[in-house]
């Protein structure tokens, strides 16, 4: 099994969610989130004095799938995320060893 | 302002309801101005603070109250002593009785009273701003009460109360000098004695919340009205010219706010519509009666910008004034004030003529007169005051309570309930019974 995750812009949720659901994914986890890539944070400005905000805010998702399934949801994400500016977001991939469903006790792929 | 006179002869002047009526609401007007600026200068505030900034308002609301019907109204307008102070006779508000009038207004001495006494509620709180996130609210409150004895009643008697600045011919018409002025150079005074807030051009120190900013804003404009034309105390042309005058100055000041934001840093903000409407509003209240319309444009546009430019001089002289109360209230006073030398048109009410209308230097010479001895005065004792009580109980809270928040230290209590999951653990107040609900399973 994998995990993935994507942490990205928060307006792009919606777009993620239903491309997920068209992919047949059974459940997902939202976080909000915050923090900076390469672009940095953004500049206000209270009369003339200018504050740099670092941490811009932003959503993690996180999906479980089987092995087969990971590196094209991770298209999937990857195309229901971008808009093409600064700041879009990253999405990895991590092993994961074991999923438990606590209402049944099933383990494994059985469990997703 | 009509001299303090109670008449008393047989011939005197009759009750006028309507100016009564007028004047009672007005001053009501103006006491929303004091809540209005509690919310103006909270939003300024970070969270950790938001509480304090609203109540170094609301105790003026509780002590100068106090103190004007102790001593405040007797000193201020009682009479004259020597062009500096007023009377006794008029300690406790006693020996008035309801029906005595104000001068030939035909409105009850009591009805003038109570306006003149949201001046004094507002004034000290307007210093506020200067001292945020910083001072103890013990020594706040102290500093309110011996600053209106010492410096507002006194200045309110020399401009208003028949004292020097008004035989001099001074025109400050609903506050610019003894308000704005006033306030402004005694918020420099006491910054210069107790210092900048910890962090100070290194932390981020955001406003927390620009919908209370606009809030307060929009209830000080509100409020301004009553502040302005209220100031006539009678209902009629002059207080008509007044209102149309503050309205016109704001807006352009508001105008001519954001016009310098954009050119200088890119935006329109929020908060420079917000500090461009109070700055017209500061510096139209002194000139309202003397300007013209398109006069009062030329008003709100000048201190829009002034005012815009000179809120950044914190940074370059290093003092801080953390809501800028320097930069839009003696500054923006100072405008006004001085505006009245070269604007004022004579057609409302007043023989003199400014510059621009014929009247030669001299107007202009008065009114700076007004603006520095005001202002030197106010800045000095200020100091001073801010000097005793430092020294006697400290003015400052200690660096941890400044850096932790001032809320929870002086007022065990915090703006908002940001608690998550299981971080706060509490009985249920008493006599509040604990519902355990059912959930189907």
């Amino acid at each position: 099994m994998k995990l993935i995750t994507a942490v990205v812009k928060p307006h792009r949720l919606d777009e993620i969610k239903e491309a997920l659901q068209a992919f047949g994914v059974q459940g997902l986890t939202v976080t909000e989130a915050s923090g900076y890539g390469r672009q940095r944070g953004h500049t206000e400005v209270y009369r003339g004095a200018e504050y740099t905000v670092d941490l811009v805010p932003k959503i993690r998702i996180e999906v479980l799938v089987e092995d087969a399934d990971a590196d094209e949801l991770i298209e999937v994400v990857v195309k229901a995320a971008r808009t093409g500016k600064i700041g879009d977001g990253k999405v990895w991939s991590l092993p994961v060893d074991t999923a438990v469903r606590v209402r049944t006790g099933e383990r494994g792929p059985d469990a997703l | 302002m009509a001299p303090a006179i109670i008449t008393l002869a047989a011939d005197a002047p009759k009750l006028d309801t309507g100016n009564t009526a007028f004047l009672l609401l007005s001053s009501a007007l103006v006491m929303l101005m004091t809540p209005g600026l509690a919310f103006f200068y909270g939003g300024m505030v970070r969270v950790k603070s938001a509480l304090n900034m609203l109540m170094m308002s609301f105790i003026s609301l509780g002590i100068i109250t106090l103190l004007w019907t102790g001593y405040g109204f007797s000193f201020a307008f009682d009479g004259d002593n020597g062009g500096f102070l007023g009377g006794t006779s008029w300690l406790g508000l006693r020996d008035i009785a309801p029906d005595d009038l104000w001068g030939a207004t035909g409105t009850p001495v009591f009805a003038f009273a109570a306006f003149q006494l949201m001046f004094a509620i507002i004034t000290p709180a307007l210093i506020s701003g200067a001292l945020a996130d910083r001072v103890k609210f013990t020594a706040w409150s102290l500093f309110i009460a011996v600053w209106a004895t010492v410096v507002y009643f006194p200045v309110a008697h020399w401009v208003w109360g028949g004292g020097w600045l008004g035989q001099k011919g001074v025109i400050d018409f609903a506050g610019g000098t003894a308000v704005h002025i006033n306030a402004g150079a005694a918020a420099l005074g006491v910054i210069l004695v107790i210092g900048k807030r910890v962090g100070f051009k290194r932390d981020p120190m955001r406003p927390h919340s620009m919908p209370w900013v606009m809030l307060g804003a929009g209830l000080l404009w509100f409020g301004w009205f009553g502040f302005n034309a209220g100031s006539e105390i009678t209902a009629d042309g002059v207080a008509s010219t007044v209102f149309i005058n503050t309205q016109i100055a704001t807006a352009a000041a508001m105008i001519g706010w954001l016009a310098y934001e954009r050119l200088r840093h890119g935006s329109f903000t929020t908060l420079g519509a917000a500090s461009g409407a109070v700055a017209g509003l500061v510096a139209i209240t002194p000139s309202c009666a003397s300007v013209s319309p398109l006069g009062a444009i030329a008003v709100g546009v000048i201190a829009g910008v002034i005012c815009a430019a000179a809120v950044s001089l914190k940074y370059r002289f290093n003092y801080d004034d953390s809501l800028d109360v320097v930069g839009v209230h003696m500054v923006g006073g100072i405008v006004g004030s001085l505006l009245i030398g070269l604007l004022n048109t004579g057609g409302v009410g007043q023989d003199v003529k400014g510059v621009f209308y014929g009247g030669g230097w001299h107007q202009l010479g008065v009114q700076a007169i007004g603006v520095f001895s005001v202002l030197g005065y106010s800045l000095v004792c200020s100091a001073i005051l801010a000097k005793l009580i430092d020294m006697a109980m400290g003015f400052r809270v200690p660096e941890d309570v400044e850096i932790s928040g001032i809320d929870q230290a002086e007022h065990a209590e915090t703006a908002y309930d940001f608690t998550g999951v299981g971080s706060v653990s509490h009985a249920a107040p008493s006599g509040v019974e604990t519902v355990t609900r059912k959930v189907d399973a």
